[in-house]
């Protein structure tokens, strides 16, 4: 909301973001290798938790089917990595989870509210048990070795990734499909009779979503080298992005940008500390920023700014 | 030849039927009124003609051409608007981009952004919502949620707009300013249907008028004739005792 209205706080906000963006790309030159791991893992939660928002921020649809959209890239990886050069895996990691996308979409999306939400997650597992019975039963190993590539590499493509994602979902917002996406989670039937074409804008958002999620997939598998169907259909992939996303804020894009950053770095500073508590100490915590943050980390500074600074919402 | 054309149009909810074997004919540039008892059948028939629902028979014609089976953003497209009977606005967003919204996406052809802002502009100055450009519209008053669903509907340029209970729920003074819309709307060249409840407006603004009672029409004319007809009079009065 509100866009180019306050254009100098966009100019300041932009040469944040690229300040940011110069001091990750400088990270292998004076960061430790455990740092620029660290922060392979902070970009793909972000690049998965970014891709989410795109499309369930504003529609509202909650999609549970990340991990399969992830999981979809890590296979195709594995599969792929070892005739195929690597641009070549990633791009096809992301278009396989784009197609997949698509049906799933044109299946589900005329669904709404929990069963949207429960099929979506169904498909997670359905993915996981078919191709586990796949290489139980047709190919006859389990599991799968990627040939690993260097640290930097993937520290690199996954920052790439990043930008590509936030140039994209920033066009899609400032484009007229920004507001036709909002307006299909205000109010769906009012969107379609002003001439949305709802049906087409949710199925292609969703798999282009679904896209860089499949990217960044295809990508992290070759840092983890072993890759069998529960590491890569990890159900902990499908809750991540939504609960990152609502820790830092659903409306302005970098509310999900903070949240998988500060999530993705207390997870391991709890398991450092303490392996045995931590996901209690994670439970907890993620109570109190729901029931307190309602409108996330982002929405909780604003309020703040707004009671310091005096400033009230006109009430014409 | 008439703007918009139906011909025997039926559907049933179960057994019931919401609309039952309704011809109706609307010429180009008339305010046409749809009125009845709770329960007859016209916000059904308006969800008919902008394809919110699919007829089980019969046919609705817009300039001849068969529009059953279209889907709502076509039906849009192609020129014909609608706005709620409990209003739909976008609430979270702002006034201007619910009408931004309209603009940008409801018309034949696709129109550049910045003619889509200028033309959300003049709407909302044409239904008076000037003011209130910027704040969300689930903060207006009901009456002004109205209006901005009439400049939502008008900014997809249509021919033909479908007005639901426009005048439901608000005072005498916003009922006079919504009548001199509609006499307004009129006047730019576009064809109004209204669903009205408030007999003073239907009197007042409305050309010809078409009465449903338990999804069948039962009455037609100008508001003299149908007010005096006695069909009419027997379903919103009940039969004379003394007759």
């Amino acid at each position: 909301m509100g866009i180019g209205k306050t254009s100098s706080k966009n100019v300041f906000v932009m040469g944040l973001v690229l300040l940011i963006l110069i001091l990750l790309a400088a990270a292998p030159l004076y960061a430790s290798i455990y740092t620029v791991i660290l922060l392979t893992s902070v970009l793909m939660y972000v690049i998965i938790a970014v891709s989410w928002t795109l499309f369930s921020g504003p529609t509202g649809y909650i999609s549970l089917a990340s991990a399969a959209f992830f999981g979809a890239g890590i296979y195709t990886s594995a599969i792929l990595g070892n005739t195929l050069p690597l641009p070549l895996v990633i791009v096809l990691g992301g278009l396989i989870s784009f197609c997949l996308a698509l049906l799933v979409g044109a299946l589900t999306l005329r669904l709404k509210g929990i069963y949207f939400v429960m099929f979506t997650f169904g498909l997670v597992e359905l993915l996981l048990h078919f191709i586990m019975w796949w290489e139980v039963n047709i190919t006859g190993t389990t599991g799968r070795v990627v040939p690993p590539v260097a640290n930097t590499t993937v520290f690199y493509i996954m920052l790439m990734i990043l930008v590509i994602l936030l140039l994209t979902a920033l066009f899609i917002r400032r484009s007229r499909y920004g507001l036709a996406l909002q307006s299909i989670g205000e109010n769906e039937e009012a969107a379609s009779h002003s001439g949305v074409h709802v049906t087409a804008l949710k199925i292609i958002i969703y798999a282009v979503s679904a896209f860089f999620m499949g990217a960044a997939g295809a990508v992290m598998a070759t840092r983890w080298t072993y890759i069998d169907p529960t590491i890569a259909f990890n159900p902990l992939i499908s809750f991540m992005p939504v609960l990152m996303a609502i820790f830092g804020g659903i409306q302005p894009l970098y509310g999900p940008i903070i949240g998988a950053g500060i999530f993705t770095y207390l997870e391991q500073f709890l398991i450092t500390r303490f392996p045995y508590y931590y996901m209690l100490i994670f439970g907890i915590f993620m109570l109190v920023a729901i029931l307190y943050m309602p409108e996330g980390l982002v929405g909780l500074a604003q309020r703040i700014w707004k009671k310091s600074s005096g400033k009230k919402h006109a009430d014409t | 030849m008439p703007i918009l054309e139906g011909r025997e149009v039926t559907r049933y909810f179960g057994g019931l039927a919401a609309v039952f074997n309704v011809d109706f004919e609307v010429e180009q540039g008339e305010v046409f009124g749809l009125i009845g008892p709770n329960g007859a059948g016209k916000t059904t028939l308006f969800n008919l003609i902008s394809a919110a629902l699919a007829p089980k028979s019969g046919s609705i014609k817009f300039r001849g051409k068969e529009i059953t089976g279209l889907k709502p953003y076509q039906i849009c497209r192609m020129g014909v608007a609608r706005t709620f009977q409990t209003v739909k606005v976008f609430g979270n967003m702002s006034v201007f981009e619910n009408v931004l919204l309209g603009a940008s996406f409801g018309k034949r052809n696709r129109i550049a952004s910045a003619d889509a802002a200028k033309e959300a502009s003049a709407l909302l100055e044409f239904v008076g919502l000037t003011e209130a450009t910027a704040i969300p519209a689930k903060d207006l008053t009901l009456g002004n949620q109205k209006r901005l669903e009439v400049a939502r509907a008008l900014a997809t340029r249509p021919e033909l707009l479908l007005l639901d209970e426009m005048m439901e729920g608000l005072n005498s003074t916003e009922v006079t300013r919504a009548m001199a819309l509609v006499k307004r709307i009129q006047e730019s060249g576009i064809t109004v249907i209204m669903i009205e409840h408030v007999m003073k407006a239907i009197m007042n603004v409305c050309g010809r008028i078409m009465v449903l009672h338990h999804g069948a029409k039962i009455a037609e004319g100008t508001p003299k004739e149908v007010s005096a007809d006695k069909t009419v009079i027997e379903v919103y009065f009940g039969e004379r005792a003394d007759a």
